[in-house]
């Protein structure tokens, strides 16, 4: 059996097995009838709690970034070299070694005008690509959800989450995506008996929320039960780290090495917020990060899909220039973001180094709006309209 | 009007006064004229319990640290650390405990509706801080004010400690304006967007240069900070001070617009209805802002018991606990589930999102969510364990919650089965749908619990109905 009838013909039984609502099933006939399965993969990782970025990406020159830290900041001679002005953190190792390949750009001084220091707030502002003045109730991922739905009939596996919960930046206005620690985890709770009386059975009142309840849950059985069937046809073969990452990047190279229709996935390390003995702590998961990232490349590699792959890696700010009487950094503003994989750099390091010199009341000043990162990967990289996604137009960086 | 029709229309009432009652509350309550039992809500209500959860005064928490600071010179870093680590795990033990204090107050008594206007004023004032004191201080002014007039509630919460620290009216000063509250206040809490101009933000900015508190989270107008020269605001020029600009957006009626429809939608239906919406913001308006007076309006009129209305909200987590505990009456005898569902349904009381407060509505729902919901009953009452681990925020201050899969739950069957003693067992679960749910489900679904029930006990299947009915669709909305 060629692969693409496997697929449809799954798909197909799936849906069948459960008596989920007509219109899923014309959405997924069309799906899986017209477009190509997954072209353009984004990976998101976020860094929880404000990765201290000029301890990720060191300024090795700068006199200031000396002077300003002097029990925290990276030895000269350990640092690894990009140019003559900035290196990375011996622990990204792994990331140099994809750096050298071409397969990473460096964007510095990423940030938005007015900055909040709250993780609360800029976490949100980052999710839902908004200003420091507007709140929204829709994250980016989720309005990119939106924006792919035929009519009523959208799918939430388009957007996965690796977690129990699911974050803001994949709730949309009309869908919402969908968070699975892994596809067993998931399917399982959607195959108990009462779940599925509750997806047999109509409604009996004709209130809106009722049939969004409904719509929900027959859409969550459905790409539950799709995933879940999808993610038993390819097991990797390399060897990740057993970190959470490590688990959570395995999981997402699985769904897409098994040609799962998912276009972004998201996943969430914690712990940056270091106030206290950074560098510890901050070399622990900048390790983390490096090895499952760097295993991740190589499967794609393996599998030919690393031409189709990004992996995005931000975190809700950078830290403050000086540091803090504990040895750790507090609350900054403009931070350094990476993508990882698809087709090799031209320019790996995108802009200017931070200028320690030309500060905002001891924070780095932004130069690039994150959402000039997100237009540039809906537009030119997931091939979506990003004045929609964004609600208005930015800037688009030379990114690839 | 049918039987379950009237039912419906009293248990509405209850839910949207409050979080639901228990059957014999409802039977109670159908002997009597709808206005009585508004009147009655509003009596029982009448009355004010403060939260005293944190006995310590709202500032002890930073005198403690100056003091563990000022204490440990000359000691070792490390020292201080341990003493501050202490202190913050202190913070975050009271704050919970707070949180359950405020969760049973809406759970238990008689104060159901004064705690649900609490509610509805927490999430329109949305507010967080790290000061403890100031949370509870902040939460019984909310309190207080209810039911009283707006206005009034407005001047003190734009001048209570947490508010003027959450958005930075304490940097707010002559040289320097801060327009985060100006901004806010006009926006958020009175106006609505689109009412006012840049310059009007910039205008009122000034005026309230010099607000702030002082550390026992008294409000204090610092003179010095404040910038006493010419303003023109709305298109009016005076030396105005924050207290005058208060005024000017009372003074507007698109603020009593902007109220009555937030109202609206949190009290009758998200879908607003222009018309009733215009007729409460009149009434609003010609009361000098009286809440109470507002919504007994609402609670009174015919609109408000119309089918479209009820059963059109999704509950929110809060009120999914709390009703979990007026209909059942039962206690949560350990609290970690308390501040567990909370979290994994994603409302935690005094962590709203942003200013803006929780969007609600639909936004309550994602497949992870709604799996959960449906799991909680039988987690709750079969001891069943759920496994759903907690989100970090990436903040090292936040508490790690500890994943807590058992529930450990105070209730009684017998007492609670004791209301449907007369019903013959053929009718026994759609009689509990009745009134747990407020939406019609469909006869197919029941016969499927009907069929999945046997117990040799009538309160051992009333427990188990109950449990299945819960686990609906329909259960999530009132």
């Amino acid at each position: 059996m060629k692969r693409r009838t496997f697929l449809k013909k799954t798909a197909f039984t799936t849906a069948g097995s459960l008596l989920i609502p007509q219109f899923l099933k014309a959405y997924e006939q069309k799906h899986f009838g017209q477009k190509l399965l997954n072209d353009k993969i984004l990976v998101v990782i976020q860094l929880s709690g404000g990765n201290d970025g000029l301890n990720t990406v060191v300024p090795f020159r700068n006199d200031i970034y000396y002077r300003e830290r002097p029990s925290i900041a990276i030895n000269q001679n350990n640092v690894l070299r990009l140019n003559d002005e900035i290196g990375f953190n011996p622990a990204l190792e792994k990331i140099k070694e994809l750096y050298d390949n071409g397969l990473v750009s460096v964007i510095n001084n990423v940030g938005y005008p007015n900055p909040d220091r709250s993780h609360f707030r800029s976490m949100d502002i980052w999710q839902t690509g908004s200003s420091s003045e507007e709140y929204l109730s829709s994250g980016w991922i989720g309005r990119y959800l939106d924006a792919q739905c035929i009519g009523q009939s959208c799918l939430p596996h388009q957007a996965l989450e690796i977690d129990d919960t699911l974050s803001l930046a994949l709730k949309g206005q009309q869908v919402n995506g969908l968070s699975l620690q892994n596809p067993e985890k998931l399917y399982r709770q959607t195959q108990s008996a009462f779940v599925k009386t509750l997806t047999d059975i109509p409604a009996a009142d004709n209130h809106d929320n009722v049939a969004y309840l409904y719509k929900t849950l027959a859409e969550t059985v459905s790409s539950a039960e799709y995933v879940h069937t999808k993610a038993k046809v390819n097991k990797s073969r390399m060897m990740y780290p057993t970190t959470e990452l490590g688990k959570s990047l395995n999981t997402i190279a699985e769904l897409i090495t098994s040609g799962v229709s998912t276009s972004v996935y998201y996943v969430s390390l914690s712990g940056f917020d270091t106030h206290i003995r950074q560098n510890d702590q901050q070399d622990r998961l900048l390790r983390q990060y490096a090895e499952a990232v760097s295993i991740f490349v190589n499967d794609m590699k393996a599998n030919s899909r690393l031409d189709d792959v990004m992996v995005l890696t931000f975190s809700e700010f950078g830290r403050r220039v000086k540091q803090n009487a504990s040895s750790g950094t507090d609350h900054g503003t403009a931070n350094n973001v990476f993508l990882i994989g698809g087709p090799k750099r031209t320019r790996p390091i995108l802009n200017e180094a931070p200028d320690l010199t030309n500060l905002d009341n001891g924070d780095l000043k932004y130069s690039i709006d994150f959402r000039e990162v997100y237009a540039t990967l809906l537009d030119d990289w997931l091939h979506t309209d990003s004045t929609k996604v964004l609600t208005q137009k930015f800037n688009k960086l030379p990114l690839f | 009007m049918d039987a379950i029709q009237h039912q419906r229309t009293i248990q509405h009432l209850f839910w949207r006064a409050g979080f639901g009652a228990s059957p014999s509350e409802v039977k109670k309550a159908m002997s009597i004229s709808r206005l009585q039992l508004v009147k009655s809500l509003f009596r029982d209500s009448s009355n004010i319990k403060l939260l005293t959860q944190v006995s310590d005064a709202p500032a002890q928490d930073l005198k403690n640290i100056r003091q563990a600071v000022k204490q440990n010179a000359g000691g070792s870093r490390e020292d201080l650390r341990d003493k501050l680590k202490l202190m913050a795990q202190e913070r975050r033990e009271s704050i919970s405990s707070l949180n359950d204090a405020w969760v049973a107050q809406m759970g238990n008594g008689a104060y159901a509706f004064r705690e649900k206007m609490a509610l509805f004023w927490h999430n329109h004032f949305a507010c967080r801080s790290r000061a403890v004191g100031f949370i509870q201080q902040q939460n019984n002014t909310l309190r207080t004010h209810a039911l009283g007039k707006f206005g009034d509630l407005l001047m003190a919460v734009s001048k209570d400690a947490a508010m003027l620290q959450f958005l930075n009216n304490q940097q707010n000063r002559k040289r320097s304006p801060n327009e985060n509250f100006a901004r806010e206040v006009m926006e958020l809490f009175t106006l609505g967007r689109g009412q006012y101009t840049e310059q009007d933000i910039k205008e009122a900015a000034r005026a309230f240069t010099g607000w702030g508190f002082n550390i026992n989270g008294d409000f204090v107008f610092r003179e010095n900070f404040h910038d006493d020269g010419l303003k023109t605001i709305f298109g009016k020029s005076g030396n105005y001070k924050g207290e005058d600009v208060i005024e000017m957006l009372l003074a507007n009626p698109k603020t009593a617009l902007h109220i009555s429809t937030k109202i609206y939608r949190a009290f009758v239906n998200e879908k607003v209805d222009e018309a009733h919406i215009a007729a409460m913001a009149k009434r609003f308006y010609h009361s000098q802002y009286n809440i109470a007076d507002l919504m007994e309006y609402v609670f009174t009129s015919d609109w408000f018991y119309h089918s479209v209305n009820i059963g059109a909200q999704i509950k929110s987590p809060v009120e999914y606990l709390s009703g979990l505990q007026r209909t059942f009456n039962l206690d949560f005898v350990d609290k970690t589930p308390v501040l567990y569902t909370q979290k994994i349904l994603g409302q935690v009381l005094f962590n709203p999102p942003n200013v803006a407060g929780w969007p609600g509505g639909k936004a309550w729902i994602d497949s992870s969510s709604l799996l959960s919901r449906l799991q909680l009953p039988s987690v709750l009452f079969r001891n069943e364990t759920i496994n759903v681990s907690v989100k970090e925020s990436g903040d090292v201050n936040e508490e790690q919650l500890v994943r807590k899969n058992k529930f450990e739950i105070n209730m009684n069957w017998q007492d609670f089965a004791h209301s449907f003693e007369s019903i013959p067992d053929a009718a026994l679960c759609k009689t509990l749908a009745s009134y747990l749910l407020q939406v019609p489900i469909n006869d197919a679904t029941i016969k499927r619990i009907e069929n999945k029930v046997s117990a040799p006990e009538r309160s051992e299947t009333v427990k188990q109905l109950c449990i299945s009915l819960m686990s609906t669709l329909e259960y999530q909305v009132c």
